[in-house]
């Protein structure tokens, strides 16, 4: 693999000059209120909103919580799961003219649930599972689900198996994502298998279409970016964008993030090099750029135009776990247990020679072209790129933050290994809303 | 009947004050000044020649056997009364004979007839004596006693004339409370008594019937023995019915008591029932009533064997009399003991120091939106109409009362006891009985050097005072700016016709004490500052120097229940742009330094350093303490030259950790710093003095002022990371190296408030310094949340104009940006108290902001 290593360490050294260390003046960042959330007794990783005031919280005490976002307060605690949790999702569907959202999990003692957060019961439960379900797919034009571990399992809404297929890898599904007409994508160890559902009446039939085989390594995340596109990241930082009819591979990045030399370095460093982490952990999109996680750094890259956007190669002290894409800015949380919150900004002119020499990129339009190595150009001066600028970030966690949850002006939900949640709120709006409170009460008493 | 010109007249000092001439005093031209200050730091510990030390109650009985005799005081320590001689003054008080009413068989009625009758009030002096007193008459049943009544009294005794006069109306519905515990469980004990009798009596009855049977079918109906068996059993008849009737009388009093069993609702006197009895007895067969009663004995007295009355036996004069515990049910009477224990305590100290307490507390009762923040808060909920019966020893939910029982700390009355939350039912009597054998006593002088000042009956003196008060007249703390301010519209007082000077009742039931003005009016009031400086306190620079006026007669606009009008809550432009009056600076440099030493020098202990007890989690933050971190304050603001960043932290919400290896001194500083929390909770929550481990991102919510061990330990390096993660939300005050990190303040406010050239001296006055500045910053606060403009309309997309109104309201009131933050987060925690009321909810969310630090040296 050729690795584009250009003479611009400095400029690569004034992309990324911004200290990371942000400091304690933080204009942009308008989380100013927080509230912490007790509730569960091990590592919370997964926050599934339910509607636009609640939220569920799961983790590896095998409890789901059930949350309102606006007073913190914990609605119902589900119980049932005896391991921890290893999948969770929302699953909304119309029953009697009415939109009922339903929750459902999985966990690791191979059982899957189907609760009904308004009531906090458990409406259903699976629990002779061949193995644990590792991902859960909602088709929700389908009205069916999909299971996804060392079987594929779809289920209607009322849990009742539809149809199965057992797989006889060691790795199983650890992702899915749903493909136009039927089909759909899964993530099996360095495999993307595409799926085809076969409705004929009232039956429901899966069947693997094809083997997608282009990633070196396992594949750590699998994205929906839009209705034509979907993409994979693999644990050596080899991000592929799929096709989504026709799966094939429309651009093929490797990230390699690449520890700038420092001469006076020893070789302590360059044993420290090999360890950089690139595993892409986790992606996310807008439709029209894809964020990753690759390591500790964030990687920008722009579907449409086929180029990157924006990179910084350590945008945490620690591997990153979870990503989010609004319009310029964006937000990743990470192992360090922060939250940074980013902004895309246009570089000062003359940009400085943009290095695009810590990640190979090759233009490539067909499966081929991977093997056949030289990129067909050199990309001296990547056009149009832009800087991470950190513009805030929430201290907090104590432990590495698993995930976050956006409910836009109501706040940010984060998860984290030291068992709390956290709300971060806008004081601002909150001071606001309260104050509306205040005169709603006085109105109401007449009075003080 | 007394009407209220006449209390008016009674409760003017020149009307009587003048009469009274003291015939020891010398001719105004030998006279030396009364106290002299070398002599004794304290001129109120003695009073000139009073026999005894301090105020005392006295219990006394008029017994038929022996006369006027005191039955117990309290405090129950002789040394209490020292030379003081009970007897005599009983006799003194007893002579008093306010028992017009006539109890036993009234004219025209052949039935002992009871009286349910009022208590009286009187006070009276004793100038040979030097005692004063507030003397409480009622009345006991007792079947053995002569007319089935035993007289008793209960007696505020103080060396202090004014005290007695000018608190007459509190000590009034305090006594009566006692005297409602002892009567209501005289009337349960006395019911049971006749119960019991009746039986007796019934039995007798038969057994004479029985022999009378006999003696007839032996001697023949006309034998001599037949006859007088025949008239005993005619005795025995009218003995029945005589008690029968009795004992219907007493339970037909209305009596009902509480499902909690402790609490004694006070009885109200319906007037229609004396027309009831009267009509019973006119009716010579009224079987309904007895069968009730008897039914009602029966079912309940079912264990009890009766026993055999002899013949007149009924005045043994011999006998053994009840004890005043036996008369009430136990229970009651340790109620009562309880009541004027509290009584006795709640009274103790000069004159002005009760006004201002009771003033004090009256403010603070009208400000309890606010009051959460910097007031040590009262033990029972502001506004409730409950009473709890509040220091009995059977609550023990009340820890923040806090009687230690130091007798001679002055000073203890200020921990919060709650007086003035009286249960409305006492005052507001529906009406009196309409027994034409009026219960009156207008004035009785029968000893010659006994001064009676003057003494009415009860009810008319409820009427007087409840009467006049329809409407709450609870005048608010703001109401002096909100008038100013035009937010609220005054509307007239309905009630004008009075200028009682005495307290007033609002209609539900709190206290509204002697308004400060009014006692300010008083001659020969020596301590008129702190008045004065309360009256700044709510009233604003412009009361201090008017003429004193009574609470009604004030302005109407003080007299107002405090309303946000419909109008008031539409947006006005002009709202809010008179607040540049408001700039109260001078306000905050009033006498506070002369004021407070009058209060400190009650324990000179105070000052000393020893005396410095450190402030505990967990334990209710008193006043007294607060007092006493006064002067930990003052030396830290002294010795630190940072210490208005520090302060500005704490008033600002930032948490302020307090690093240090040594307890003591980490402990000292938290004790210098807590009175500055806003909202530092009942037992002080918000302060973790000494913490040991490293702290949590919720411990940032819960404390705002942490003392942290700076150890060398793996602990202590966690503690250290912990610090470190966290230096955003909290400033670090490291006393190892006297160094603090904080974001900076430049404002003026903390500078008034913690200047480190300060002319005080005395730790409690600078508390009460600093007490008077959070005060005003509170009312501001206030105004800030409630004042409609600057909040709304909410519009996000003009974020800038709603800024620009707060910012320029905030300029307004005296406050630049460096306060705004202090005046947004006080304003932030009354929106929260106001909407979720006191009780705290689990989850706050905690506010902070992104600022940068910086260190501050020595």
């Amino acid at each position: 693999m050729l690795r584009w290593i250009l003479g611009g360490r400095e400029a690569q050294g004034t992309v990324e000059s911004a200290a990371l260390f942000i400091g304690e003046e933080q204009p942009k960042n308008c989380f100013t209120e927080m509230q912490v959330l007790k509730g569960h007794f091990d590592i919370v990783r997964f926050l599934v909103q339910i509607d636009d005031l609640r939220f569920a919280s799961a983790g590896d005490d095998g409890l789901v919580l059930i949350w309102n976002v606006e007073t913190g307060e914990c609605l119902f605690v589900l119980r049932g799961h005896t391991q921890q949790i290893t999948a969770m999702t929302s699953y909304t569907f119309i029953r009697g003219g009415t939109a009922h959202t339903a929750l459902i999990t999985a966990s690791s003692d191979r059982t899957l649930s189907l609760w009904d957060p308004d009531s906090g019961n458990r409406v259903q439960n699976i629990s002779d599972l061949q193995s644990s379900v590792k991902c859960l797919l909602v088709l929700a034009h389908l009205d069916v689900w999909l299971s996804g571990g060392n079987e594929l399992c779809v289920w209607n809404r009322d849990l009742e198996l539809r149809c199965k297929m057992v797989h006889h890898s060691d790795a199983g599904i650890s992702a899915m994502v749903e493909l136009p007409k039927n089909f759909i994508a899964a993530a099996m160890d360095k495999e993307i298998v595409i799926f085809k559902l076969n409705l004929s009446g009232s039956d429901i039939a899966v069947m693997a279409m094809r083997h997608l085989a282009d990633h070196q390594d396992t594949i750590r995340s699998l994205i929906h970016i839009n209705d034509r596109l979907f993409a994979s990241g693999s644990h050596i930082g080899e991000l592929i964008i799929w096709d989504s009819v026709d799966w094939t591979i429309q651009a093929y990045e490797h990230i390699l993030w690449e520890e700038p030399a420092r001469d006076s370095q020893s070789e302590f460093k360059l044993n420290h090099q090999k360890q950089i982490e690139r595993s892409i952990q986790h992606m996310s999109s807008d439709g029209e750029y894809i964020v990753a996680a690759v390591g500790s750094g964030l990687y920008v890259y722009n579907v449409l135009m086929k180029s990157v956007v924006a990179y910084r190669r350590t945008a945490h002290d620690s591997n990153i776990l979870h990503t989010m894409l609004q319009r310029d800015s964006l937000m990743s949380c990470s192992e360090d247990g922060s939250v940074r919150m980013w902004e895309l900004q246009d570089l000062p002119l003359p940009a400085e020679p943009a290095s695009s020499g810590f990640f190979g990129m090759f233009g490539t339009f067909g499966r081929s072209s991977k093997q056949t190595g030289p990129p067909a150009k050199k990309i001296p001066e990547v056009p149009g790129l832009r800087s991470l600028e950190l513009i805030g970030d929430l201290i907090g966690h104590s432990g590495a933050v698993q995930m976050f949850l956006s409910f836009k002006e109501k706040g940010l939900v984060t998860c984290s290994t030291d068992q709390l949640l956290i709300v971060w709120k806008d004081g601002e709006l909150q001071s606001q809303l309260r104050s509306l409170a205040v005169f709603q009460k006085l109105e109401e008493n007449q009075g003080l | 009947m007394i009407g209220s010109p006449d209390v008016v007249a009674f409760t003017k000092e020149d009307d009587f004050g003048d009469s009274f001439t003291d015939p020891y005093s010398l001719p105004e031209e030998f006279t030396v000044p009364l106290f002299a200050h070398a002599a004794s730091a304290n001129p109120w510990t003695k009073t000139s020649y009073a026999k005894f030390a301090k105020d005392f109650i006295l219990v006394s009985e008029f017994s038929e056997q022996v006369g006027p005799q005191p039955l117990l005081t309290i405090p129950n320590d002789p040394k209490v009364c020292g030379t003081f001689d009970l007897n005599y003054f009983s006799l003194r008080i007893m002579s008093v004979d306010y028992q017009a009413s006539f109890v036993g068989h009234p004219p025209g009625s052949n039935y002992p007839k009871l009286n349910f009758v009022e208590d009286s009030k009187v006070v009276l002096g004793d100038s040979k004596e030097g005692a004063f007193a507030y003397v409480h008459h009622l009345t006991l049943y007792d079947l053995e006693a002569r007319g089935f009544v035993r007289p008793f009294c209960m007696a505020y005794i103080s060396a202090d004339e004014r005290k007695i006069m000018h608190q007459f109306q509190e000590l009034s519905s305090e006594f009566s409370k006692a005297s409602e515990f002892l009567k209501s469980g005289n009337r349960k004990a006395f019911a049971n008594e006749l119960e019991k009798k009746l039986r007796d009596l019934e039995y007798t009855r038969s057994v004479l019937h029985k022999e009378a049977e006999l003696q007839k079918k032996n001697n023949g109906c006309y034998s001599t023995q037949a006859i007088d068996k025949a008239n005993e059993l005619a005795n025995m008849e009218k003995s029945i019915y005589e008690h029968r009737d009795l004992l219907r009388q007493i339970t037909s009093y209305p009596s009902r008591k509480k499902k909690d069993g402790d609490f004694v609702q006070h009885e109200t006197e319906k007037p229609a029932e004396t027309s009831v009895i009267d009509d019973s007895l006119n009716s010579n067969h009224s079987e309904v009533a007895d069968k009730t009663v008897e039914t009602e004995c029966e079912s309940r007295k079912s264990s009890y064997t009766p026993q055999l009355i002899k013949a007149k036996s009924a005045k043994c004069f011999d006998k053994r009399l009840k004890t005043m515990e036996e008369l009430c049910n136990a229970s009651f009477f340790h109620q009562t003991l309880e009541q004027l224990n509290t009584i006795e305590k709640s009274y103790r100290g000069d004159l002005c120091l009760i006004y201002t307490s009771q003033i004090d507390r009256a403010l603070l009762s009208k400000q309890r939106i606010t009051s959460f923040l910097f007031e040590a808060e009262c033990d029972s909920e502001f506004g409730g109409t409950s009473k709890n019966f509040s220091v009995s020893s059977n609550n023990p939910t009340v820890p923040i009362l806090n009687f230690s029982g130091e007798p001679q700390s002055l000073d203890s009355y200020t921990t919060c006891i709650d007086v003035d939350h009286i249960k409305p039912g006492v005052e507001s009597m529906e009406g009196r009985p309409d027994s034409s054998t009026s219960d009156i006593t207008q004035e009785t002088s029968e000893a010659a050097d006994t001064e009676t000042k003057g003494s009415f009956s009860s009810d008319k003196s409820i009427e007087a005072f409840g009467g006049v008060s329809p409407s709450s007249l609870q005048t608010n703390y703001f109401d002096g700016l909100e008038r100013k301010s035009k937010v609220s519209i005054a509307s007239p007082s309905e009630n004008e016709s009075s200028s009682l000077a005495v307290p007033q009742r609002t209609s539900d039931g709190n206290l509204v004490p002697v308004d400060p003005t009014c006692c300010i009016g008083q001659d020969g009031f020596v301590f008129e500052e702190p008045l004065l400086e309360l009256a700044q306190e709510c009233y604003g620079d412009t009361v201090v120097n008017r003429e004193p006026l009574s609470l009604l007669q004030g302005d109407p606009a003080l007299q107002m229940d405090y309303i946000l009008e419909e109008s008031a809550l539409a947006e006005s432009p002009n709202m809010g742009l008179t607040f540049s009056e408001l700039n109260t600076e001078e306000v905050a440099k009033i006498t506070i330094e002369d004021v407070s030493d009058s209060t400190s020098f009650m324990s000179t202990s105070t000052s000393s350093d020893r005396a410095v007890s450190p402030f505990t989690y967990g334990n209710a933050a008193t006043l007294k303490q607060k007092k006493k971190a006064g002067h930990s304050a003052l030396r830290f603001i002294r010795q630190y030259p940072f210490a208005q960043q520090a302060i500005s932290c704490l008033l600002s919400g930032r948490t302020l950790v307090i690093l240090g290896v040594d307890e003591g001194t980490v402990r000292k500083l938290v004790n210098a710093l807590f009175i500055f929390i806003p909202n530092l909770g009942k037992y002080g929550e918000t302060v973790q003095p000494w913490l040991s481990s490293p702290f949590q991102l919720t411990d940032l919510q819960r404390w705002k002022l942490i003392g942290l061990q700076r150890a060398a330990s793996p602990a202590g390096s966690s503690i250290l990371h912990s610090l470190n993660r966290y230096s955003r939300y909290i400033s670090i005050l490291d006393c190892d190296s006297k160094t603090l990190r904080c974001p900076p303040y430049k404002g003026t406010l903390v500078s008034h408030l913690a200047d480190h050239r300060t002319q005080i001296k005395r730790g409690s006055t600078y508390f009460l310094h600093v007490q008077g500045m959070l005060t005003q910053l509170t009312a501001k606060a206030f105004l800030y949340t409630f004042c409609h403009h600057i909040h709304l309309p909410m519009d996000i997309n003009h974020q800038g104009l709603v800024t620009s109104r707060r910012t320029n309201f905030l300029l307004q009131l005296g406050y630049t940006v460096e306060e705004s933050k202090i005046v947004q987060y006080l304003s932030e925690l009354i929106k929260r108290h106001y909407i979720q009321g006191s009780s705290k909810g689990a989850n706050q969310s905690f506010c902070f902001n992104y600022t940068t630090s910086y260190l501050y040296k020595i």
